[in-house]
């Protein structure tokens, strides 16, 4: 997910500049490969906007982060600029907010002004919705055009295109963190739980290792039919051991796994245990390995027995010295927190790893 | 790059990369072969901070950006931020007339109702809000502070705080957990937090924390580093960390942790991306911090638990320009972001404990070793002292009566005790 800066990790749409290029300083030449017969003009010739004066950019004197904005984006805001201070309520202006849009669609306050304007003048809102459709699939890693979408859609209250389209937009990328969003904005106001996990099903059945796949079985099951009868339980634990014999290092499997066990204690899920030792023989992977000590540590806070206790100290001393090695620290660390609670010293006031003696009551994990 | 690891982990990578390899055992016989799309170097793992190529491109970009900057023009202040931030990491002194003429750009940004827009006449959201005040903190002069209408501030965070807790980006706009992070963010550092103004807020970004452990953008959603990282650093200024599943996010966060290259990844079964060395990373601090308040006795002294090596080698052999600037992976192009992010992560790696306790563990010369950063707000915890310090001499300012906090509920409370106690540094 590009996080706070939208544009940038995921999509990369973003190059401050080629390595290899020649930096340019300041202003940009007109680029003349994309109007190479120049049938653009600029607002500023355009007969029909010389009523409005243009009103540039206040940086200041001295300005900091200065982009150097080509002719055309300079041309178009300036324009924008003036019909915001003008509060001006025109087709003209809603037109411009399209070319403001396409120079940079990450600009809000161009939204929220076309969003005034499709009030305002009463746009036709399924053209709306056919605008947004393109512009999201030719942007789908921006935060504006999909809540821009999500008003059309309220406003028109028709979420009858939604599932189709975000599917499209899936198609394209099964990971787009927006399209996930809206998709559960749809359902869930709209109440279109019905077909979701047969969705969820299809896109599984396409990449079993997509963590946003998961994700949406989980938000399917738990707002539908919920996990707390044995059956459903039990339908998805079996779903998951059985994906995670086709794919034993899919750790999304192995997440979802515990994921819905973890409330529920993992130790309690009749011969879960057993299964999963079986599966160490011949599926074995760091996540299994995990995926043991969550049992174990399950089992010592029912039931505080030495064998299971040095179970689960030597799965964390085999992850952390030789099958998960990067997570060394946090194994070490489980380790002696499983010691810390459930070990001996815990009852009898021996010293702790460190030398000092360990607080009076027992020390637990939040 | 957005395509799953789909397949076993031992094939060769998509797309720019060709193939890399990691070792992680022992650094001195170790060589890394990295080719890209036109060109194939050699490095030795002594790796080498390019401090002053870093340097020409922020000073530069602090000034002069090109056009392909255009898409991020309702960002301006993130980019004073971004740059300001890794000046300050590589410990490079602002020049006062710089310093002077940031200031009065972000003053420019600020929005007559309150808090910062994107650029000069632009609307008011908290994004830029966060890194204009972040910004001025990092200049930390009384010019810089003064920028901040903190009462028009205050008004603005009303205007977008939503019934149920949660906050909109901006009027008119989305809601997603990073909001309540930029409102906790600049409320605490400008001392305008009261608790009415995050009342069932806690509650919100709790809802976020999924069957994962970490945190989606808002309630239901896929756990993500970035989001996990506004909503635990978030609950860490109010004072609620405690309210989450700690052992699940630890789990989760861990778990981020790339076993081959080092870095991070912001999903489960996603790519690595420098820019999550910090929002991932930077989350063992402040899980550190919280199991040392809920009384951990089994805490480390010396490391946070995330391999720090590890991703100290991926930083600095696979996200560094040549020319300067970082990045997201071998292939990608530099950006003023990745900058940022990189350098966090690197600083947070290369630095554990507070101001009492202090370990480092640099890789490579001395040289590269950065200044340590704040995990909560990202930017030196100097500056966040004295901004703190700044602040807290100035009272509290009276909500809008319109707003939630009307003076009918009684007096309100006293400033004192709703801001300083929820944040410790």
């Amino acid at each position: 997910m590009s996080g706070l800066e939208e544009t940038s990790n995921e999509s990369s749409e973003l190059k401050e500049d080629n390595d290899f290029d020649v930096e340019v300083e300041g202003h940009v030449e007109v680029d003349y490969a994309s109007d190479p017969f120049r049938l653009y003009m600029f607002y500023r010739d355009r007969k029909e906007w010389a009523d409005l004066e243009p009103v540039p950019q206040d940086d200041g004197p001295n300005p900091v982060v200065k982009i150097a904005y080509s002719e055309k984006f300079s041309d178009v805001y300036d324009y924008f600029r003036a019909l915001l201070k003008k509060d001006e309520r025109s087709d003209r202006a809603f037109a411009l907010t399209a070319e403001a849009i396409e120079l940079n669609a990450a600009n809000y306050t161009v939204w929220h002004y076309r969003r005034v304007l499709l009030q305002a003048l009463q746009k036709d809102l399924r053209e709306e919705m056919r605008y947004i459709t393109d512009i999201i699939e030719e942007q789908p890693k921006n935060y504006q055009v999909w809540h821009h979408r999500r008003m059309v859609v309220e406003w028109l209250n028709d979420p009858s295109e939604e599932l189709e389209f975000i599917a499209d937009i899936l198609s394209q990328d099964a990971k787009n963190y927006h399209a996930w969003q809206h998709r559960q904005w749809v359902i869930q106001e709209y109440k279109l739980w019905d077909n979701e996990l047969e969705f969820v099903e299809k896109l599984l059945e396409e990449d079993v290792r997509n963590n946003s796949v998961w994700n949406q079985r989980h938000f399917v099951i738990s707002h539908t039919t919920g996990y707390s009868s044995p059956a459903i339980l039990d339908r998805e634990v079996q779903y998951c051991l059985n994906q995670i014999r086709k794919a034993p290092h899919n750790e999304s499997a192995w997440n979802y796994l515990k994921g819905i066990l973890q409330d529920r204690g993992m130790s309690s899920h009749p011969g879960l245990l057993e299964q999963v030792l079986e599966l160490k023989e011949t599926h074995c992977s760091p996540y299994l390995l995990a995926f043991l000590v969550d049992c174990y540590e399950d089992a010592l806070e029912n039931n505080n027995q030495k064998e299971t206790l040095n179970r689960a100290l030597e799965v964390c001393e085999y992850l952390a010295q030789e099958k998960d090695t990067i997570r060394k620290e946090y194994w070490l660390f489980l380790q002696r927190s499983l010691e810390s609670r459930f070990g001996p010293s815990a009852a009898s006031g021996e010293p702790l790893a460190d030398g000092t003696e360990p607080p009076a009551g027992q020390q637990e994990l939040s | 790059q957005t395509g799953s690891f789909s397949k076993e982990q031992r094939q060769p990578l998509p797309k720019s990369i060709c193939v890399y390899i990691f070792y992680h055992a022992h650094a001195l016989n170790f060589w890394m072969c990295i080719v890209t799309k036109t060109s194939v170097f050699f490095t030795c793992c002594m790796p080498t901070l390019l401090r002053e190529q870093h340097y020409q491109y922020l000073k530069k970009g602090l000034r002069h950006l090109s056009d392909s900057y255009e898409c991020l023009d309702a960002s301006r202040p993130w980019l004073c931020y971004w740059i300001l931030h890794s000046l300050e990491l590589l410990e490079e002194p602002i020049p006062a007339a710089v310093a002077s003429d940031v200031c009065q750009f972000l003053a420019r940004c600020q929005s007559p109702t309150g808090g910062f827009a994107g650029g000069p006449g632009q609307h008011a959201h908290l994004a830029p809000t966060y890194a204009a005040v972040n910004a001025l903190c990092i200049i930390g002069t009384e010019e810089a502070y003064n920028v901040i209408d903190r009462e028009k501030l205050l008004d603005f965070l009303w205007s977008v705080k939503q019934p149920d807790g949660s906050f909109v980006m901006h009027v008119g706009g989305e809601v997603d957990v990073r909001s309540a992070y930029c409102a906790a963010s600049v409320a605490s550092l400008t001392n305008i937090l009261t608790p009415k103004l995050f009342e069932d807020t806690p509650s919100w970004i709790l809802r976020c924390q999924n069957w994962e452990g970490g945190l989606g953008g808002v309630p239901g959603l896929e756990a993500h580093g970035g989001y996990t990282f506004c909503g635990t650093a978030a609950l860490v200024i109010l004072g609620k960390e405690h309210m989450l599943d700690l052992k699940a996010l630890l789990r989760w966060v861990v778990s981020r942790q790339m076993r081959f290259e080092g870095g991070f990844q912001g999903r489960c079964n996603k790519l690595v991306d420098g820019c999550y060395s910090f929002w991932q990373a930077g989350l063992l601090p402040l899980l550190h911090r919280a199991f040392f308040k809920e009384g951990e006795s089994q805490l480390s002294r010396q490391r946070w638990m995330f391999e720090q090596q590890a991703l100290q080698e991926y930083i600095l052999l696979c996200c560094q320009n040549p020319a300067g600037g970082l990045l997201d992976k071998p292939g990608k192009s530099r950006d003023f972001y990745h900058t940022c992010y990189c350098l966090s992560g690197l600083s947070i790696a290369q630095h554990f404990g507070n101001v009492d306790l202090h370990h480092e563990l640099i890789l490579g010369k001395e040289e590269n070793r950065l200044a340590p950063t704040h995990p909560v707000y990202n930017i030196c915890p100097e500056k966040v002292a004295q901004a703190l310090q700044h602040f807290h001499q100035l009272p509290v300012p009276e909500a809008d009566q319109r707003h939630g906090a009307s003076s009918a509920d009684g007096p309100s409370a006293p400033a004192a005790s709703s801001g300083s106690a929820e944040h410790q540094s």
